[in-house]
């Protein structure tokens, strides 16, 4: 048994929308500072795990413990980043405005921003490379820099757990490499990151452990223990095909929405 | 100059020109909300939606505010209720209500004897009519509603851009929402005496939309916006006090006239 105390515990959950159960019987625990990839095919509830995380869905049965304490008693300890379709990018907000709300749990809502605060935003902003885009609109930006924009928030936030969906699908490298840096610097802060990535090789090379998924939990570990076919194939089922020489593929590519973009 | 100073000799008209600024001021700001949160339908249902109160205020001889504020609150809260429910869409809840709160109020109204008057007093507005008591309850709300707005400056911009992070800052993001409706019901309230029932909603969204073509943060657009509804409530009422039309109608069309300019503009800026 590990000595670090697990600092984010789920218990059983069962979350859906209305009658459809989307995850349930769902437990796991993640010890501090850990970088877990989440995967699994279409919708098997990743975006579902995250939202009942930050507490946007109710859980239907179960619970979820962050420094052992129930969900809701921390006021800003978990940072998300959202998929690109939740986000009004038409909105009149700058680069900057959009990290400033990042402090905006701390500072308190009825106060200014303070010279610390304005001194994180400007740092999150310069670690992630877009000082120089501060004072654009939001919506001016490239997917990639947008999505650097929303790191640079998380970043200001000072999470304990960081919660990241989908942030490799339909981004320059810069911007992936910038993320994976970010990744590894959390990392020495010890905070806790949840990334959900279709990408296989990415969980599998860059993450300590990873979680795979399909409505309930398959395997979670090292990639070394998650990875093996037996897994897979209960996870991905049809989509799976095993080769002769031990090679495996998986036809899984992006998240539906995505699809009909084009 | 006399052409700007001899209309305000009369009691009246200063009372009218003060009302009908705080009122474009008060509907500019909250249209801001309107126009970023697409709640343009919402506005309008909310304005059509409590003529049933106005006229049952008037039929009792009560205060037209009064009975307009409790059916706006109701309505906003009904809404609110259909739409969390998702029993039905929510534009199909406001579609619903707003038909029968405004055929309910036409009804009441049509049981009195000064029939047209009236009907068109609370539809377009009676911005001359203002008492001083009159002023000073529009005063009052609006301050009420303009505070509210300054304080809740974060979590309303927050709850509007992204809802995900509110739950993750812990917001208590369905009690805010509710109270933007409110404040939306006391505005459209407010702007009942200027504009009247059927103006209102272009009150809170012609302005508004001005501002969001011209500037690219929340703040400069409350402003701007906040600017284009004193400037079209001033140059409207001088209008109708000139040309003989009704104030309301004036008002309005001055702020599409802005909005033409805006839009003009920033199509040439473009090109």
């Amino acid at each position: 048994m590990s000595h670090t105390p697990h600092r984010l515990e789920v218990q059983n959950i069962r979350v859906g929308y209305g009658e459809k159960i989307i995850l349930d019987d769902l437990s796991f625990q993640i010890p501090h500072g850990a970088r877990v990839a989440v995967v699994g095919p279409n919708g098997a509830g990743k975006s579902t795990l995250f939202k009942a995380l930050v507490g946007l869905l109710p859980l239907k049965n179960g619970q979820i413990l962050i420094h052992g304490e129930a969900l809701g008693s921390h006021r800003d300890c978990v940072a998300y980043v959202p998929q690109r379709e939740e986000v009004d990018w038409r909105f009149p907000v700058t680069v900057r405005d959009v990290v400033t709300m990042g402090r905006f749990g701390q500072m308190g809502w009825l106060k200014s921003p303070s010279a610390h605060d304005k001194q994180m935003v400007t740092n999150s902003l310069a670690q992630m490379g877009i000082a120089n885009l501060a004072e654009n609109p939001i919506g001016q930006l490239s997917g990639g820099q947008q999505q650097r924009a929303f790191l640079a928030r998380a970043l200001a936030q000072e999470p304990h757990i960081l919660l990241m969906d989908e942030p490799f699908t339909g981004v320059d490298i810069t911007t992936q490499e910038a993320t994976l840096r970010l990744l590894d610097h959390l990392q020495e802060q010890e905070v806790t990151a949840m990334v959900s990535t279709h990408d296989l090789n990415l969980a599998g090379s860059r993450f300590d452990l990873v979680l795979l998924l399909n409505h309930r939990l398959i395997a979670f570990g090292t990639p070394q223990e998650v990875f093996i076919r037996e897994n897979l194939a209960q996870a991905f089922g049809n989509s799976l095909l095993v080769m002769e020489n031990g090679v495996m593929l998986v036809d899984e590519c992006c998240p539906p929405e995505e699809k009909f973009n084009g | 100059m006399s052409f700007l100073l001899q209309p305000l000799t009369y009691e009246f008209m200063q009372r009218g020109l003060l009302a009908s600024v705080i009122v474009g001021v008060l509907c500019a700001v909250m249209g801001t909300y309107v126009v970023l949160r697409g709640m343009a339908f919402l506005g309008d249902a909310m304005a059509h939606a409590i003529l049933p109160g106005v006229a049952i205020a008037y039929i009792l001889k009560g205060d037209l505010l009064v009975g307009a504020g409790a059916a706006a609150i109701a309505v906003a809260l009904t809404i609110g209720l259909f739409s969390k429910e998702g029993a039905v869409k929510e534009d199909t809840a406001i579609g619903i209500l707003f038909a029968a709160a405004l055929s309910l109020g036409v009804a009441l109204i049509s049981t009195m004897q000064t029939y047209a008057v009236d009907l068109s007093h609370i539809l377009f507005g009676n911005v001359l009519g203002v008492s001083p008591s009159d002023l000073w309850l529009i005063g009052g709300l609006s301050a009420a509603i303009l505070c509210t707005v300054a304080l809740l400056y974060k979590p309303f911009l927050v709850i509007s851009f992204d809802p995900v992070l509110a739950a993750t800052l812990r917001l208590p993001a369905e009690l805010l929402r509710n109270l933007m409706l409110v404040l939306l019901a006391l505005t459209v309230v407010v702007s009942l005496q200027t504009v009247g029932v059927s103006l209102a909603a272009a009150m809170l969204v012609t302005p508004a939309a001005t501002a969001y073509l011209l500037t690219r943060r929340l703040l400069p657009m409350m402003l701007v916006s906040a600017l284009i509804g004193a400037l079209s409530s001033m140059i409207g009422l001088y209008l109708s006090y000139y040309f003989n039309i009704v104030s309301g109608s004036a008002i309005v069309l001055t702020a599409t006239a802005f909005f033409l300019i805006g839009f003009g503009w920033k199509r040439l800026r473009r090109t």
